[in-house]
């Protein structure tokens, strides 16, 4: 009856193995991060078969780019040259306000904020985990990217790098069950956190007095405390407020300003402090730092 | 015959890619799971060779693929191939409907030990939209089936 498992241990055995050894593997992961550094190598392995996933994806968005019409790339070229406009003209006055902020700091003695470095990142695979949202950009360790770091869409805060690779990197989005991130009230400067819901629209707002001087439509900006995310980007708009009195505390939700489910092409931030400085895939890309 | 003693690595492979293919959202939910029904087929056909040893890897690497703690799908994927291997006589002379009614419901299990695994982590509420994996599973199941058979036949895979 048992001869096809004479060699080896029985499957009772392996079963019991491959258990125990899978549930010593969760807990060391899970609650003491054991694996971070064997971490990047395993991701490293592993990514060719990333890479070759996303190809089908890759050819049928490059097709789409080939037969798009001439009339269509005229109207592209019209508002992106629009846009520009709109942008260098906004830029013309941050320049100015900037220097005036920088002046007016020196003068009462407040540290000057410090340039970011910035790189523009593409990605690259979306998880189909139901449990966590999290997706793949094609830049890694050999582009300088750190465990921590900001990733950015041209809207607002996407999340953060949670593994580094040596070709790509994985992405905690905010709306992330399992993340959070401190936020002030860009009208008021009142303190606030917002968790993940799990849902790709939807951060929970926890610990709201229920006398907090919120309103929806408030935009939320990175507070910069904690030390992850830099100060002041936009992050979300509230949505909805329901002050019940029974309970301790308001139920406030907001929308994140960045469309976590229709990300393309997203930016990696360096700040002065961050443990590792970017290292731009060719010199002819312009550093963009200030 | 260099491709004979590659075939079931290769199609462990193609299951793999195929399980993380970015998918439009709407599909995304219908994704059947084709690693568990691809082991399960060799599972079932050539149990000295695929057993709990090659689940328990095949798992891991789909937890470095999915994000997920190592050890989660390593966990539930070798308790479903050890159920299959453990009882390959009787499951053989099922018909092929009743096969796929069984792997619907190792699918089933499958995906609730990965989220019991998950809430034991991280307080993550249950959805029954997680369960239709199940339902496409079990329909893939007889073409799997056919496939991998015409594929073990024709390179003698034993």
């Amino acid at each position: 009856m048992n001869t096809m498992f004479t060699r080896g241990p029985s499957l009772v055995s392996r079963l019991a193995l491959a258990l125990f050894v899978s549930v010593i593997f969760i807990f060391v992961d899970h609650k003491y991060d054991g694996f971070a550094s064997v971490k990047v190598y395993l991701n490293s392995i592993v990514s060719p078969l990333q890479y070759i996933a996303s190809l089908p994806g890759q050819m049928l968005s490059s097709g789409a780019e080939k037969f798009s019409t001439h009339q269509k790339l005229l109207e592209d070229n019209q508002n992106l040259t629009l846009q520009a406009m709109k942008m260098s003209e906004k830029l013309q006055r941050f320049d100015l306000l900037e220097a005036e902020n920088d002046r007016l700091r020196t003068l009462l003695g407040a540290p000057v904020s410090a340039p970011i470095q910035k790189m523009v990142t593409e990605l690259m695979a979306v998880d189909n985990n139901p449990f966590s949202l999290q997706i793949i950009i094609d830049k890694g360790a050999i582009n300088g990217v750190y465990e921590g770091q900001t990733v950015l869409d041209d809207k607002g805060i996407v999340g953060q790098i949670m593994e580094v690779g040596t070709t790509n990197s994985r992405v905690l989005l905010l709306a992330d069950i399992t993340h959070a991130i401190p936020l002030r009230n860009a009208r008021n400067n009142v303190q606030l956190i917002a968790s993940g819901s799990g849902q790709f629209d939807e951060l929970v707002l926890e610990h709201v007095a229920h006398s907090a001087d919120i309103q929806v439509g408030d935009l939320l900006v990175s507070s910069g405390l904690g030390n992850v995310f830099p100060e002041g980007y936009p992050t979300a708009t509230i949505t909805s407020i329901v002050r019940d009195e029974s309970r301790p505390f308001a139920l406030v939700t907001a929308t994140p300003i960045a469309q976590l489910d229709r990300l393309r092409y997203l930016l990696l931030l360096w700040p002065a402090d961050a443990p590792t400085q970017p290292i731009m895939p060719q010199p002819a890309t312009p550093a963009d730092s200030k | 015959m260099k491709l004979r003693n590659y075939a079931i690595f290769l199609s462990i492979i193609i299951a793999l890619i195929l399980q993380i293919v970015p998918m439009p959202i709407t599909v995304e939910q219908f994704r059947p799971d084709w690693v568990l029904l691809v082991l399960s087929y060799w599972a079932l056909a050539l149990p000295s060779r695929v057993n709990v040893g090659v689940a328990f890897i095949v798992g891991l690497v789909l937890d470095i693929l999915m994000g997920t703690s190592l050890g989660v799908h390593s966990f539930a994927m070798s308790i479903n191939i050890f159920v299959l291997v453990s009882n390959y006589q009787r499951l053989r002379n099922y018909s092929l409907w009743q096969q796929a009614f069984i792997i619907g419901t190792l699918s089933a299990l499958y995906h609730l030990v990965v989220f019991w695994l998950q809430h034991l982590q991280t307080d993550v509420i249950f959805l029954f939209t997680y369960l239709w994996p199940v339902l496409t599973s079990m329909l893939m199941w007889p073409w799997i089936f056919g496939l991998l058979r015409k594929v073990r036949r024709q390179f003698r895979i034993t």
